[in-house]
Order: C-alpha cells, then structure tokens, then sequence
C-alpha cells in the first residue's frame, strides 16, 4: 500500500526523522486556520499518489492566509496525471534550501536482501540519476537481522560521499529512516529531497512509503491509513468479502483459482480478443483453493455487478479442490442470487479440468441453466467467452 | 533419482496438527510420503492417527530428526509465526523445509533468509507462498495434488500453484521426475535457478519446463543460467501479458512495477537463450511433447 505524502511525513515523524510542521485538509477555507497556526505562511501541496505534481503545478507557496485559500482553491480537484486531488497539505514553509540529498531503504528482491540507496543529487527523479550518474547513487546492502546502526549509517552516509558538515545529521537520520522502514513494516521508505537549509541543519521535505499488507496483522494503526475513497467501488466490495480483485478495463469478466492460473487466463482471453472484437478482460479475481459455493456466489456477484463485463469465464482446474464442488458452487451461487432476486443476464463460459471434472461436468449439463455454457480447454473456452463479450458489446 | 525429494526422503510436518496440516499430511500420505513426525511443542509426546497410520508429535525440530532421521520439513504454521518456524528448522539444520504459508510478511521471510544464510545455508528453503514439490510415485512435500500424473523424465519449476498442476494435467500422459513450485513471493528460498541446475545435474530429467509470471529478474536471471550452463532442452512459459503496471496480481510478488518485470521482457529473455516460450499453457505443453518426441 502506497501512502500519501502527509501520512509519511506523519510516520517520519512518529519514528524521529526531522520533518516540517503540515497538516491535511480537504476544503479550501481550512487552509486559512492551517496557515494562520504556522505563522501566516505556508506551502500548499497537493496530496497525490504521483511523481511530477510540482512541474504540474500542484505545489504552490502562499504569503498570506487568503492566498493559502485561494492557491488551495485552485490545487483542490486539479488532475494530475489522471489523479485527482482530493486533499491538500499545509506545511511550513522550507527555510532557505541549501543543499537536496536523497535517502532510501528498499527490498533488493535480486538479492534477497534489504538495500539502502543514498546520494547527494537529490531533489529530481532517482531514476533519472540512476541512470545518468551511476556513481552518484550509492546502494549499500542491509542484512535484515543486523540492521542500520550508527556505524552502518557512517558507511552509507561515506559511501554516498556526503558532506562532512552533515555527514552525521544524515547518520542519525539514516538510523530513524532505518527505524520506520522496520517498525512500520514498509517495503519502501524514500526522503527526497533531503534538504540541507540555511541553518545547516538536514530536513525531510518530501517522501514516500510503501507499506506490506501480509504485516497487517502486526501494523493495526495501518487500517486506518487506507484511502478508502480513491479504491474502485469494485475492488471496495471485493475486499470487503475478502476476495483478491482487481478491476481491468476489458468486458470479459474472468473467475479462476490460483494467482497464475487467472494471470495466464487474462492473457489467454486477452489473445482469444484479438479475433472477437479485440475484447478484453475486466478483471482479476482469484477465489483461491476450495472455494465454496458462497465464495463462488460472492465472486459472481462481483463481477456481473460490472456494467463493464459482457461475458464471464470461469476458469479452475481442480487441484485438492474437486471440480465437482466447483460446479455445485456455480449453480448454488446462480440459484443464491437469484433467491436474492438479482437477474443473471450475462453468460458464462466454464472449463471445468482436473480432479473430478467428469463429474463436475455432469452437474453443469444436468442444471442446463440457459445461460451457462461449458468448454472443456482453457483455450477454446477463452475464445468462447470472448466472442460472446464481442456478441453483446 | 529426482530433485530434493525421493522415497527415501524421511518428512516431518510443523504445524501438523493444525486444520490444513491435518488434511495435507493425510494427502501426503497417501501419496506413498514417509512421514515420521509432526511438530508442536503443546502436543509433544502425543500420536496423531491418518487412517491407521499412527505419526509421532514432537515438541522441536531438532528432537523430531534425533528420534527419526527427519531430512525434510513441511510447514503449514500460520504467517504471523512462520519466522520463528523456519529459524526453528534452520537451527535444527534439516536439509529442505518446504514453507507452504501464503502471507508471511516480507520484512519476517527477508530475516530468515538473511538467516539461513548467515547459518551456511545448510537449509534449503522451498517457498514460502508456495505448493511445494512432487516426485511422483516417490514422494510428496506439499498439496500438489498427488494424482495427476505419474513418474516420467520431465522436470518443471514454477512460482505458480495451479500453473504447476495445469502443465502436469497437459502433459500427464509423459510423467515427471519433479515438480517444484518455488512460491510467487518477493523473497523465496529455492529460485529457478536452484532447480535448473539440479535437473539439469538429474539423470532421470530430459526436458525442463520453466513457469514463471510477472514482477522481479528471476526470468530473466535464469534465461542467462541456462544460455550459459544448461544444455537440456528447457520449455517455458510466462503470465502475466496483460496485468497492469503498479497492481499486485494475486501472489505478493507478482507485481510490474515502471518497466521492470514485465512478462514481455521475461519472455524474449527466455527466447534469447534459447527458450521455446509458449503463449499459453497448452501451447507450451504441446512445445514440450514435440522437443521430447
């Protein structure tokens, strides 16, 4: 999970990383008392899950409160690179910018190993410096037992070649980075820049986290930093019935079991679209091993609430899951919401393969429900539900 | 012979007496596995009866292998205790632990891993977020599903579960030496390339199918391994085409992020060290049947 700037600015804060005052609103006239409690001026910066918002005019510098209220008018809403800026943060202003670093620690997924990234050319993209000015990106492994201590910092900060005037601010800044990206269970934790002001002392005035969902169960303050209202209505209700949904652009709706099973049927019906109409898939769901016919139920009400999906292919190949389970959780999910009194109008296309599909098979034939339709590969059932979707579009 | 697994392979299970690790050791079983033991520490000294076969619980690691000879370990512990599980067995230095638990956080498998390897690596790990491994009519160390196929001279690696059991299923006619799934994980102990090379040294394999999916280097690091080290004919196949940038598509790892991990660069990749890469799994089945005919 991606977080917002002001929430990584609040867990830099939580865990010692020097940041400036800010806080979040979400109307124009609030960025009046914001401004007011930092002294009458501030920074207004729009609060999106995007590089490039300062080139796109999403941060602008207010003198006075009215004019906080009037540059927060104008970011509210503003698109950025198709996001939308719902909330704005007010911070103080920086103090006269002497210097931009860059700190970061990472998964190194290559090396099975965490990864610290430092330099001293900070303030643009690290991607551009990675690959203009190799040298000036230091990358210093981390073993995930040993940590960043104050001497494992001094190697970093010599490494990156910092200035000895801040070489010991940025170590104990690279302690407490160290600090959040462990005590947060983060998968990434980016200052940029790191500013050194005219005071000479070193600030965060930018960052970016990415926190794991599979620590969630570690990290209860996380829930609460979910951002509930960008998530598609779709993917809200899948996750709310605990199904792993992700909302595609296509018509044709896909159910399958296994993360790589679906994966390869997004690919497969995404082929088979290229002769019927270049239909596509609307979706991933994946219901996992010994889906239930609730589960089943669940998942089909996701998908066919879709006004996208013209079509649905439910793809499972019966592992420890009997097929024939597969096929009573079809009918009973069509039978539930039809008892529900939603009207199935869509068709489906199911492969049923694996264990007990004879039998499963059998279950579909003998319910001859008008709008299922059975295909017995994965391939000629993709073209199917393909042509079908390019049928009704 | 086979890789990691064979009928000799003596197998205990940690978190055995939990609701999945019943069902799946039952399974392993009747696979023809040689479970010895079980393991949890509340439940030490007690018998657990499969259908007349009594298993013996113990209390650690290290006493199930003094007692029986234990050289593999299959866990089925819940994700918010499978770091202290799989330290556990790499204390107890068992050669393979097979880590089956979808969800462990990645900060918990970065640890042992960078643990395991400060120990040696005198563990292998298979997984986490993984199927495990068959060798069929020899032995089975996970839930792949024991029925599908027989004993063959085809080896196949992959970080997908029901991928491994649709490629078995295509080519169920031919038979398998062994099947490993490695687990879609961002940090997983056996990598392709660890099988590979161990089918590649493996007398009774003669074709190697290689499953991989979007998100990471693996691909493409094995596509260099094999161009320079193995000279069996290896098939492959790659999901993920069509998943957006920035989405994580199901497994924890399986996840384009800018223009790294594409499935595209994956595949040509493979192509370029000689890979036959198939465009969906029945093509790269049928790949595989014409380079063993």
């Amino acid at each position: 999970m991606d977080l917002f700037e002001y929430q990584a600015r609040d867990l830099f804060a939580k865990h010692g990383v020097p940041v400036l005052a800010g806080e979040v609103i979400d109307t124009p006239e609030a960025a009046r008392e914001a401004t007011e409690r930092l002294g009458g001026k501030s920074v207004i910066k729009a609060q999106v899950k995007v590089g490039g918002r300062g080139k796109a005019g999403g941060v602008k510098l207010a003198a006075t409160p009215d004019e906080a209220v009037a540059r927060a008018t104008d970011i509210l809403g503003m698109d950025i690179k198709g996001h939308t800026v719902h909330k704005v943060m007010i911070a103080e202003t920086a103090p006269e910018i002497l210097e931009e670093y860059y700190v970061s620690y990472l998964l190194d997924r290559t090396n099975r190993t965490f990864l610290a990234m430092a330099s001293v050319q900070g303030g643009v993209e690290i991607e551009v410096v990675a690959e203009e000015n190799p040298d000036a990106l230091a990358k210093v492994p981390v073993d995930a037992n040993e940590g960043v201590s104050k001497e494992k910092a001094q190697e970093i900060v010599a490494k990156a070649k910092f200035p000895a005037e801040v070489a010991d601010q940025v170590a104990d800044i690279l302690v407490t980075l160290w600090d959040t990206f462990i005590k947060e269970d983060a998968l990434l934790v980016e200052v940029n820049p790191l500013a050194k002001v005219a005071s000479g002392k070193v600030i965060a005035l930018d960052g970016k986290v990415s926190l794991d969902e599979n620590a969630d169960f570690r990290q209860p303050d996380h829930e609460a930093l979910e951002d509930k209202d960008a998530a598609n209505p779709l993917e809200a209700a899948a996750k709310a019935k605990n199904l792993n949904y992700v909302k595609l652009d296509g018509e044709v709706g896909i159910i399958g079991n296994g993360a790589g099973l679906v994966m390869s049927t997004l690919d497969v019906v995404a082929y088979a679209g290229e002769n019927h109409g270049n239909v596509k898939p609307a979706n991933f769901l994946d219901i996992g091993g010994g889906a239930s016919a609730q589960v089943m139920a669940n998942g089909l009400e996701i998908i066919l609430g879709d006004p996208d999906v013209k079509s649905v292919f439910v793809n499972v190949f019966g592992g420890i899951t009997a097929c024939d389970e597969v096929a009573n959780g079809i009918v009973q999910a069509l039978a539930l919401l039809a008892d529900k009194g939603e009207a199935v109008t869509k068709p489906l296309v199911v492969r049923l393969d694996g264990n007990n599909a004879e039998l499963g098979r059998k279950i579909l034939s003998d319910a001859n429900h008008p709008l299922v339709q059975r295909v017995d590969t994965m391939d000629g059932a993709a073209d199917k539900a393909a042509e079908l979707a390019a049928a009704a579009k | 012979m086979a890789i990691f697994l064979t009928k000799d392979s003596k197998v205990i299970v940690q978190g055995m007496t939990g609701a999945t690790g019943m069902k799946h050791t039952k399974l392993m079983l009747g696979d023809g596995t040689n479970i010895v033991g079980g393991v949890n520490p509340r439940k030490a000294g007690t018998k657990v009866d499969f259908d007349g076969t009594e298993v013996p619980v113990f209390g650690t690691v290290k006493e199930a292998m003094e007692a029986t000879g234990a050289n593999v370990s299959v866990l089925f512990v819940p994700p918010a205790f499978s770091k202290a599980a799989v330290v556990e067995a790499i204390d107890a230095e068992i050669p393979l632990a097979v880590v089956i638990t979808e969800g462990i956080a990645v900060h918990d498998s970065a640890a042992f891993w960078a643990y395991a390897k400060s120990k040696g690596n005198k563990t292998r790990i298979i997984g986490p977020n993984c199927p495990g491994l068959i060798t069929p009519g020899q032995s089975n160390a996970g839930i792949i599903p024991g029925d599908i196929t027989k004993p063959g001279r085809i080896g196949l690696v992959s970080k997908s579960g029901t991928l491994t059991y649709q490629m078995m299923y295509e080519l169920r006619d031919l038979g398998f030496s062994s099947a490993v799934g490695i687990g879609g994980d961002p940090v997983i102990g056996t990598t392709h390339i660890d099988a590979l090379e161990a089918f590649e040294a493996d007398p009774d394999t003669d074709l190697i199918v290689m499953i991989g999916e979007i998100g990471g280097d693996a691909e493409e690091r094995a596509a260099d391994y094999i161009a320079k080290h193995v000279t069996k004919p290896v098939v492959g196949y790659v999901a993920g085409f069509t998943a957006p940038e920035g989405k994580t598509m199901g497994h924890a790892g399986a996840i384009v992020s800018g223009s790294s991990g594409t499935a595209q660069a994956k595949k040509e990749a493979l192509e370029a060290a000689g890979v036959k890469v198939g465009k969906t799994p029945t093509e790269t089945a049928k790949l595989a049947r014409e380079l063993l005919s």
